[in-house]
């Protein structure tokens, strides 16, 4: 048996002119970073519980800022924007300064990721390209152009712990890259087929071995990795791993579902959507790894007044959850079992 | 020869400006449709039979009883966006818009609503100046 939670508001976040696309915590959790449409980026704190801006990011885009990530030590937000670069913005000096603008992509850069141990970077845009650039001495250099996907591609995310990549797309599927160790190329390893419209954001688990995905076909998807030799005869090719679509959740979600994030603590997978609601789904206790079952043990109406574009776990503390939508609002909830 | 014509005082009319081409229609990546006015540039330097005068100056056609009729993808994704973009504005914010094309009606049918359902694209193509222009043409009415 599963039994429902609470999501609990914390705080309205407001300070963005317009609609905001992303939040992203700080790898520690201690702050939370958030972008949109007014080119901006705002970093909120908690001081005495009470969230604040303590800082606003400007003149580092001319147009909206898609998405902004943390690198794994803290210390850089890379942003993805429409004007069809990547900023990167370095905080060594204690201020954030914009210290590298990466440029390459034709058109609207949609997402961006930081990898595990901070020394590769992935962008994404509607010219349909992945680039992965190498960070060395603050040196960012393109290392791999991937014309993998035939459509936009909306995001990219890292394995939480190798250098593995997913990306989603408006193609409606997902592809996995690695780096080919004798031309140290990157290719695609596995295409992801299963949703019938738009790829919108991915997530992996904290082992790294499952993602879940959502889509503009109002579905959720599970997919288990399933490695060469596997003991329960699935096939694969060249000794990479492919990934099964195995479970579905359909009929919980009425519009575009937006994002996802899979809580690397507590394993609850939060889901932001264009009918302005946030729902929580967790794992059955007794769920077959080939198999499983999901339940939803959370959704707040009216969450927001408008779509959820975002929505992210803080990685370190247990239950807090950020949001992000069109209503031009950042909130700050708790959820409890 | 002068005896035979069927016109012996042609009235002249005087011909239009040259068209200003613009830096999109000259951008090969920048698919623009016909105009009215390419339409009339083919057609107007055609000459008289019987006079060394062009259709144009002799006001036998004339730009506005072209018409072009081009419902082509271009044209119907201006049309949703314009729908899309009169509505987001005119409607409180808490309406969720939705535009799709009319089953069976346009042969880019699921492409056209897939495109005019994302957001996201929706809104990089609002931030292009020059589509805002057209889509604010259309939405604003006759008077351009």
């Amino acid at each position: 048996m599963i039994t429902m939670g609470s999501l609990e508001l914390k705080q309205n976040l407001s300070g963005h002119r317009g609609r905001v696309w992303s939040i992203c915590w700080h790898p520690k959790g201690i702050c939370l970073a958030s972008c949109g449409e007014d080119k901006t980026i705002r970093i909120w704190q908690a001081t005495n519980s009470n969230w604040i801006t303590t800082m606003i990011l400007t003149e580092g885009h001319t147009r909206t800022i898609r998405e902004i990530a943390w690198s794994p030590c803290g210390n850089y937000i890379a942003s993805a924007s429409f004007d069809a670069t990547t900023a990167i913005w370095d905080r060594r000096s204690g201020e954030f300064e914009c210290n590298a603008t990466l440029e390459g992509h034709e058109n609207e850069v949609k997402s961006v990721s930081w990898s595990s141990s901070g020394h590769l970077l992935a962008t994404c845009s509607r010219d349909k390209s992945v680039w992965i650039w190498e960070t060395k001495d603050d040196e960012y250099e393109c290392a791999s152009v991937i014309n993998a996907h035939t459509q936009d591609v909306k995001k990219v995310r890292w394995h939480p712990n190798e250098d593995i990549l997913a990306s989603a797309s408006y193609d409606n599927t997902v592809k996995i890259y690695k780096e080919d160790m004798i031309d140290s190329d990157w290719t695609c390893i596995h295409t992801l087929t299963s949703h019938t419209s738009t790829v919108w954001s991915l997530s992996f688990d904290k082992t790294g071995e499952r993602i879940v995905t959502v889509s503009d076909d109002k579905t959720v998807k599970i997919w288990q990795e399933y490695k060469s030799g596997n003991t329960i005869g699935i096939s694969t090719t060249n000794n990479d791993s492919v990934w099964k679509c195995v479970c579905t959740l359909s009929g919980y979600h009425t519009r575009t579902i937006y994002d996802v994030d899979w809580c690397k603590i507590t394993g609850l997978i939060v889901t932001a959507c264009g009918d302005d609601i946030i729902r929580i789904f967790k794992e059955e206790s007794d769920s077959d790894i080939h198999e499983p079952t999901f339940s939803m043990i959370c959704s707040i109406n009216n969450a927001h007044t408008q779509d959820v574009n975002s929505a992210q776990w803080n990685p370190a503390i247990v239950g807090q959850l950020a949001s992000a939508s069109d209503d031009g609002l950042v909130k700050i909830w708790f959820y409890n079992e | 020869m002068t005896d035979n014509l069927e016109n012996i005082n042609p009235k002249l009319y005087k011909k239009v400006e040259d068209r200003q081409v613009t830096a999109a229609e000259e951008d090969e990546d920048i698919v623009d449709a016909f105009d009215a006015r390419e339409v009339f540039d083919l057609i107007r330097n055609i000459n008289d039979p019987e006079h060394p005068l062009t259709l144009e100056e002799l006001n036998v056609v004339e730009q506005n009883l072209i018409e072009v009729m081009q419902y082509d993808t271009l044209m119907a994704t201006l049309i949703g966006l314009s729908i899309r973009v009169q509505l987001l504005r005119a409607l409180p914010p808490r309406f969720k818009v939705s535009v799709e094309i009319t089953p069976g009606t346009h042969i880019s049918e699921t492409a056209l609503n897939k495109q005019l359902a994302d957001k996201e694209r929706v809104a990089a193509a609002l931030e292009n100046s020059h589509l805002v222009e057209v889509i604010n043409h259309c939405v604003c009415g006759s008077k351009y």
